[in-house]
């Protein structure tokens, strides 16, 4: 304990015995971990918002199917509890938010053009939030209750078929007993989204309204369940698992939108690869400053040891004066990254590159998010990396030869 | 009387190029508790050479030295280590401090390893400082002493845990002749007081003419051990 006491007033001492070298260096490791939190940060803002923009876009969190569903999803393969056991069982079960829908595939028709689409009948007060469609981003209006006789239908698909608000079209699927079931709707609004293929391939009727025209009583094909950590849905899955029973499939986001899941991965691993990279070019000053330090101390090194120190003391003195040197560098830096990323919590204006960044599923407003985990990685990589890349001169210290470092001529 | 420092038949060659230097030439020399000694001889005769292997920095290529009655030349670092820690003092001709504890912690530093507690260390360093006429340096940085001073510490520090054996190399070489005599003055005073043994290597006249013993080298050899009456 007393060599440690000794140990660390002479790490502390040296460390400022050339004070522009430690203050260049502070500032090295300071810039390094606020550039390592900063850029992570940034990284993390964006991904959040993808993932919450992708998983509100229709998929929730969780989806509940009927197992055969999921290869082919028709009328056939609707869940077997009824709608209202679904509404009793989850309305009581503490979610942060769920809705029931029947989704489809069908074909709209206009008086001109005829497409393919994805008929959702839902019930728009449980769909608040869970789906791509923002109320001030519609012409005309949308479906007022899981009962209306309207349709709504994406600008581009209006374009494509040449129809409008206040016109009719005729929507043609498949009912339980394989006919065909089609009926006539009147457009009674037009959404915008941010991706033109939802626009072209996603159409809303009421839920109840889709009910009857495919003939399903009170039944639907899909469960969408929201939670609150989109990166921990386990335990929400689990949860669900337990409201529904064993006769259906429940799916984290990451399994319905494999993309999502997978950039959410890959995103992780870019942050692990950027933080050891600047690491990297962090390491040539450590290391510089270290090997000059114990250059310069050579005869004192060679003196200690004269004295009796042994060659453990003086690698542990070398070591201390590197994690002291690290720590105060990653003490600023960290308060230097607190400082520039707080005041940007109300999100950074990025719609002159938001064209692009929407081709990724991400907003024009980045909003950084500095989560621990990250902050943890970075300050962790570098004091175990710093630590390993000072070994080399610490122990090239310890190693010295007492007569011939305290003989040393300059 | 026990003997302090004991050595049989010493060789050590250093190799110049293609010349090999004999430093050490079958050089034996036994000097007892207590004593002081200085080891004179002209550049290149082999007193640092055994300065060192005495006190555990070298070890000769054969021969035997004894410490205290204990064989150290087969020593291992780390016991050697341990024996200059707890049994010898050392003072050299420069860079004897530590630049950046000051006198008083340059004195303790010693005890700090030897795991000496603060109290003790803290009364045993004022003490020998007093003893060194160093009282109100105690803060002092070493840049911030005359050389002289510098060397009294480093006196202090050799002392100051009371090892058995100091060895000084060259330990006026810096010093003008009035703070080279106060040196002496001083080791002379601690030997007499303490027992401590001293052996200095030196070729300083003023050095050798003040020591009851003096042992003359060349060539790694002792060609002359005389008994003298000190100054």
């Amino acid at each position: 304990m007393k060599t440690l006491a000794i140990l660390g007033k002479l790490a502390w001492r040296n460390l400022w015995r050339n004070r522009r070298r430690t203050f260049i260096m502070l500032a090295a490791v300071a810039i390094g971990i606020w550039a390592m939190i900063f850029m992570t940060a940034l990284t993390q803002g964006m991904v959040n918002e993808m993932v919450k923009d992708g998983v509100s876009a229709l998929p929730g969190y969780v989806q509940v199917h009927q197992p055969d569903y999921l290869d082919d999803p028709n009328i056939n393969n609707l869940i077997p509890t009824p709608d209202s056991e679904i509404a009793a069982r989850f309305g009581s079960a503490g979610l942060v938010q769920w809705a029931s829908r029947i989704k489809v595939p069908a074909v709209l028709s206009s008086e001109r053009e005829t497409r393919g689409v994805t008929l959702l009948g839902i019930d728009p007060g449980q769909e608040h939030g869970m789906t791509f469609i923002h109320e001030d981003n519609i012409d005309g209006r949308f479906l007022a209750d899981a009962a209306d006789d309207g349709i709504v239908i994406g600008r581009n698909l209006a374009k494509t078929l040449d129809t409008g608000v206040g016109k009719r079209v005729v929507i043609m699927s498949q009912d339980l007993a394989n006919n065909i079931a089609d009926r006539g709707f009147r457009v009674i609004g037009l959404f915008g989204a941010d991706m033109q293929s939802y626009e072209d391939t996603y159409v809303f009727v009421g839920k109840s309204t889709l009910q009857r025209l495919l003939d399903v009583g009170d039944r639907v094909t899909e469960i969408a369940v929201m939670g609150d950590d989109y990166r921990n849905v386990g335990p929400l899955v689990d949860k669900v698992k337990a409201l529904t029973g064993d006769n259906v499939v429940v799916q984290p986001w990451t399994e319905l939108d494999p993309y999502l899941g997978t950039m959410l991965k890959v995103m992780d691993g870019f942050v692990l690869v950027w933080v050891i990279v600047i690491f990297l070019a962090l390491s040539f000053g450590l290391v510089n400053t270290l090997v000059m330090a114990v250059f310069e101390r050579v005869r004192e090194i060679g003196l200690m040891l004269a004295l009796g120190m042994k060659p453990m003391s003086i690698l542990g003195q070398i070591l201390i004066e590197s994690m002291l040197l690290l720590l105060f560098g990653m003490l600023i830096g960290n308060g230097l990254a607190w400082l520039s990323i707080n005041p940007l919590q109300a999100g950074i204006d990025i719609s002159f590159v938001g064209q692009g960044m929407e081709m990724f599923g991400a907003s024009s407003v980045l909003i950084p998010q500095l989560r621990l985990q990250d902050v943890l990685l970075a300050n962790g990589v570098v004091l175990l990396l710093g630590f390993l890349a000072s070994l080399s001169p610490a122990w090239r210290a310890s190693r010295y030869q007492p007569i011939e470092a305290i003989t040393k001529v300059d | 009387m026990s003997m302090a420092v004991k050595c049989v038949e010493l060789c050590k060659t250093y190799r110049q190029g293609d010349a090999e230097i004999k430093a050490l030439d079958h050089l034996s020399l036994e000097i007892e508790n207590g004593g002081f000694v200085c080891l004179s001889s002209p550049s290149g005769g082999g007193k640092t050479t055994l300065l060192n292997t005495i006190g555990g920095l070298d070890k000769p290529d054969s021969g035997e030295v004894w410490i205290a009655g204990k064989r150290i030349d087969q020593s291992s670092k780390s016991e050697l280590a341990e024996l200059r820690l707890r049994q010898i003092g050392f003072v050299f001709q420069a860079y004897n401090l530590i630049p950046v504890l000051s006198a008083q912690e340059n004195v303790e530093f010693v005890m700090q390893l030897q795991g000496v507690g603060d109290a003790e260390r803290g009364e045993k360093s004022q003490e020998v400082l007093k003893e060194v006429g160093l009282v109100g340096l105690e803060n002092r940085r070493p840049a911030e002493m005359s050389g002289g001073q510098q060397q009294r510490v480093a006196v202090a520090r050799a002392v100051v845990s009371r090892p058995a054996l100091v060895l000084a190399d060259e330990p006026t070489a810096n010093l003008d002749s009035k703070a080279a005599d106060s040196l002496m003055d001083l080791f002379t005073e601690l030997n007499e007081r303490h027992g401590t043994t001293f052996i200095i290597a030196t070729h300083d006249q003023r050095v050798m003419a003040h020591v009851p013993r003096l042992v003359k080298m060349l060539d790694g050899r002792i060609v002359d051990d005389i008994q003298q009456q000190a100054n």
